[in-house]
């Protein structure tokens, strides 16, 4: 049932992420963050360790309260699962700064392998095109990532989508900080406010 | 002129929903996101209607507490409307406020606890304080119409000043009674 996808993870995430000046980026819990952790630490980063489903509308009031920055949400299809009406909220809003990247690889990598419901068949494009994503794309090998990163520092004509179908096989975790407050301070730190 | 001013008073008691807005407006509040909700409109309709507040229509709740964390993360103050019967479906992303202490508010009125008509608002209703409190959230209640600004202005300070993660539970009695009926 799940196609044989062979871009691996971790060199799609670090090619996304090379160069990415003033991109702002939050991540889904679970592999998302190892790889976006593992591509280059940033205080611009802001590594999700729970809130499952609740990455994308992280994403939604970053992209709102920093219109003129460029965001990424960087996660998993699992993830995105839990939260797939985030997708619906987002679109009624247009941010033309933000960009969803789903790193789907039809599993829930984090629990033991087991199927998604990507991986039996739902067409995530296709959920995102339906809730009203002015821009959705698919991507299946290491050109399309080299491609589609100019895109990320776009904050126009979004909200834009991209599911990335990458390969299934074992990565070794990387793990970010997971102090919460720690990441915040760091984050808000960056954007110019003070910690109070 | 005493008799007025008592009267205008007592009116603007009544515009609950207006003095929320201005104090969360004070606070420099510029994120609303909403589940909708009979007890809020007047309050969503004024979201709506002013340009300086990003106002989104959420799926469900506990999107609005995952906004209102990557709000504050830009700098942005954010404010969750929702109905009791929501409150439960925030459980675990109440945990994303609480490990990064993040500034949480969130307005709740309630349902299944004043002349309530339909039963299945009720388990959820009485749950909704306890729903909070294992959580860790704060939670105030707003029982009188003259009391709105005082408490939503506490609310505001102690979520926004203090890091801290507040629902204030708007009474069911304030709200007046669900019309069941159509009146022709």
């Amino acid at each position: 049932m799940v196609a044989n996808f062979t871009l691996a993870r971790r060199e799609a995430v670090k090619a996304l992420l090379a160069d990415r000046k003033d991109l702002l980026v939050i991540t889904g819990l679970g592999s998302a963050s190892y790889d976006v952790f593992d591509a280059g630490e940033h205080p611009g980063n802001f590594y999700l360790w729970g809130a499952m489903g609740g990455a994308a509308m992280v994403g939604l009031g970053l992209a709102q309260a920093q219109p003129k920055r460029p965001v990424a949400v960087i996660t998993g299809d699992g993830e995105q699962l839990m939260g797939i009406g985030s997708l619906l909220t987002i679109a009624t809003k247009k941010p033309g700064n933000l960009t969803i990247v789903i790193l789907d690889n039809g599993h829930f990598g984090e629990t033991g392998m087991q199927v998604s419901h990507s991986g039996l068949g739902a067409q995530l494009d296709v959920i995102a095109t339906g809730a009203g994503f002015r821009s959705v794309t698919e991507i299946t090998d290491i050109k399309g990532i080299h491609d589609y990163r100019p895109t990320l520092q776009r904050i126009d004509q979004g909200p834009r989508l991209a599911r990335i179908r990458i390969a299934t096989g074992h990565v070794d975790r990387a793990l970010p900080p997971r102090d919460g407050v720690y990441l915040k301070n760091r984050f808000r730190e960056n954007l110019g406010f003070a910690v109070t | 002129m005493h008799d007025v001013a008592v009267r205008t008073e007592a009116k603007a008691g009544q515009d609950w929903p207006l003095q929320i807005y201005q104090t969360l407006k004070a606070y420099g509040v510029s994120q609303i996101s909403y589940v909708p909700d009979a007890g809020h409109s007047r309050l969503i309709e004024l979201s709506h209607r002013d340009a300086a507040i990003k106002t989104t229509v959420l799926t469900t709740e506990e999107e609005g507490v995952a906004l209102s964390a990557g709000a504050w993360l830009g700098g942005d103050r954010s404010v969750l409307l929702m109905q009791s019967s929501g409150v439960g479906n925030c459980v675990n992303m109440f945990s994303l406020a609480a490990s990064c202490r993040l500034p949480f508010l969130t307005l709740v009125t309630m349902r299944g606890e004043w002349a309530e008509f339909n039963p299945w608002q009720i388990p959820m209703g009485k749950a909704t304080q306890q729903a909070f409190e294992i959580m860790g959230v704060t939670v105030f209640r707003l029982e009188r119409p003259e009391d709105a600004e005082e408490v939503i202005s506490a609310a505001c300070s102690l979520a926004f000043e203090s890091d801290q993660q507040i629902a204030v539970l708007i009474s069911q009695r304030m709200l007046g009674r669900k019309k069941w009926t159509e009146t022709k």
